[in-house]
């Protein structure tokens, strides 16, 4: 059995602990607020001894990203962590890592895009990118970023699935809040992920390999994706499997999705990342009260968990989903087009509201949850839902 | 050849190699991509004085040698580029209209 360790810290400082453990053979990365601390952290245990890993520093997460392809290629187990706009410089190489299946884990602190500057949270950087074929985890808290981070390299390294996968955190919130975190020791961690044994790896010289190649001129670039979208649709069972065997590990609970008084709720807010827990208290203060209120915290974001979502607010009389990004002149933010289309097979039809929410970092103050959770209450009773998206603590003209 | 292309035209998403890795060194050489010339080089063996210029700087590699003498083009991989004919010293090189009269081209 692992022996467990209470400690004190902040997110990155605890997803610099679970890549120490995960032992990666080449970390690539560039520092950018809020995600700095995890590489700084990290580069920290390379120089003391404390890993034995090649550190590649970079001048872009362009080049951070494009390194970390070719040492992935090579067949190297690789890691790295990003943010915001350095998310969005490595857009391109995104698409490659997925597209050449390279089973690369990185961590995101969520933050926001410019412009204006802004260096605070909001999931902008990562809906943006969330089309390029990597598994996406949100974490809550730090604890979830230490899991994640852990539970990612097993689930990237699956032969079914050979998938990229990112681990997201709330900038600032998560990244920099000290958090009580339980980790694991080291022989727990590395027995959990094990050793990476890569296929067609560049460096295997008994058994050359060419990737990267053209496949155009009607060459088969459908049928590649088509292998993307199976591989991705594996992951689903994989990451529950995986989630299980975590679990039993670390003595923590994990799916997909993680519930909140939805055995009897008539109301729900749906949500992710770190405004769970907002959600959560407010729901405990209302059920105090007897309103029957519940929550739904994803913790997948892709693959995205459809049918669990769908099961799990099925019957309600209405619910709220809370996007913390924009999806500028789509009907609603990312979570809310997906919520709802994975509404939309049920027989009965569920009435769903979209509050686009904290934007920049913008205060998620409770009250603001709680105006959620009565405009729920209203629309229930029969009032009519609100017109189109909320900007959820938006000044108002008097 | 290790890896059987032949019915790669009749391959499903399963066949292929995940993420269009190529899992044989060297196999280019059995991807025929002479179809793509529109010009041909025709070499002239009186006028050449086998100097090798050409064999040089093919950068397709399609000028074909034996006993450090030239003797052929490799026309199921020459692109019709023409930059023999450019540096020969004594026009021994003629760039010709091609045909797509190649068999295996694809």
């Amino acid at each position: 059995m692992p022996e467990h360790k209470t400690l004190a810290a902040t997110g990155n400082s605890v997803v610099a602990e679970a890549m120490r453990q995960c032992k990666p053979d080449v970390v690539a990365a560039y520092p950018i607020t809020p995600q700095t601390t995890i590489v700084e952290e990290f580069a920290a245990f390379v120089a003391k001894g404390k890993t034995h890993c090649e550190y590649v520093t970079v001048e872009s997460e362009h080049s951070a990203m494009s390194a970390c392809i070719g040492a992935s290629a090579a067949g190297a187990r690789v890691m790295t962590a990003t943010a915001s706009q350095g998310l969005a410089l490595m857009w391109e190489e995104l698409y490659i890592a997925s597209g050449m299946r390279l089973p690369i884990v990185m961590a995101n602190a969520n933050r926001a895009l410019s412009a204006p500057i802004n260096i605070h949270c909001d999931h902008s950087d990562i809906m943006g990118a969330r089309d390029a074929g990597w598994v996406t985890l949100f974490a809550e808290t730090a604890q979830e970023a230490y899991d994640n981070t852990i539970m990612s390299v097993r689930i990237a390294e699956h032969p079914d699935v050979l998938l990229p996968v990112m681990s997201c955190l709330d900038g600032f919130i998560t990244t920099h809040s000290i958090d009580r975190v339980s980790v694991m020791d080291d022989e727990s961690i590395a027995g959990f992920v094990g050793d990476y044994e890569p296929q067609n790896a560049l460096l295997d010289t008994d058994n050359p390999v060419a990737h990267g190649n053209f496949s155009g001129l009607g060459g088969p670039y459908f049928e590649f994706k088509k292998q993307q979208r199976e591989a991705i649709e594996n992951s689903r069972a994989v990451i529950k499997s995986v989630g299980e065997e975590y679990s039993a590990l670390s003595g923590r609970p994990f799916d997909v999705i993680e519930t909140w008084g939805m055995e009897d709720a008539e109301v729900a807010v749906v949500v992710i990342g770190s405004t769970a827990g907002n959600a959560r208290t407010v729901a405990r203060h209302l059920r105090a009260d007897g309103k029957k209120v519940g929550v739904v915290k994803v913790r997948v974001w892709r693959p995205f968990p459809y049918a669990e979502i769908a099961a799990a607010l099925k019957g309600l009389k209405a619910v709220a989903v809370l996007d913390r990004s924009e999806s500028f002149g789509a009907e609603g933010g990312p979570l809310f087009l997906e919520v709802r289309s994975a509404l939309y097979d049920l027989a009965e039809r569920v009435p769903v509201v979209n509050y686009i929410y904290g934007l920049g970092g913008s205060d998620v103050k409770l009250e603001l949850i709680e105006q959620v959770f009565t405009d729920l209450a209203d629309i229930a009773a029969g009032a009519a839902a609100p017109a189109g998206l909320v900007y959820l603590g938006a000044r108002e003209e008097a | 050849m290790k890896w059987d292309i032949s019915q790669m035209s009749e391959w499903t998403y399963k066949d292929f190699p995940p993420a269009a890795v190529i899992p044989e060194a060297g196999n280019s050489h059995y991807y025929i991509t002479g179809g793509w010339r529109s010009e041909r080089p025709v070499r002239s063996d009186e006028k050449c004085t086998q100097c090798l210029l050409c064999w040089i700087v093919c950068p397709d590699t399609s000028v074909m040698v034996a006993d450090e003498k030239v003797v052929d083009f490799d026309l199921d991989h020459c692109k019709g580029c023409g930059i023999c004919a450019q540096v020969c010293p004594v026009d021994a090189i003629d760039m010709v209209p091609e045909g797509c009269d190649l068999p295996g081209v694809k």
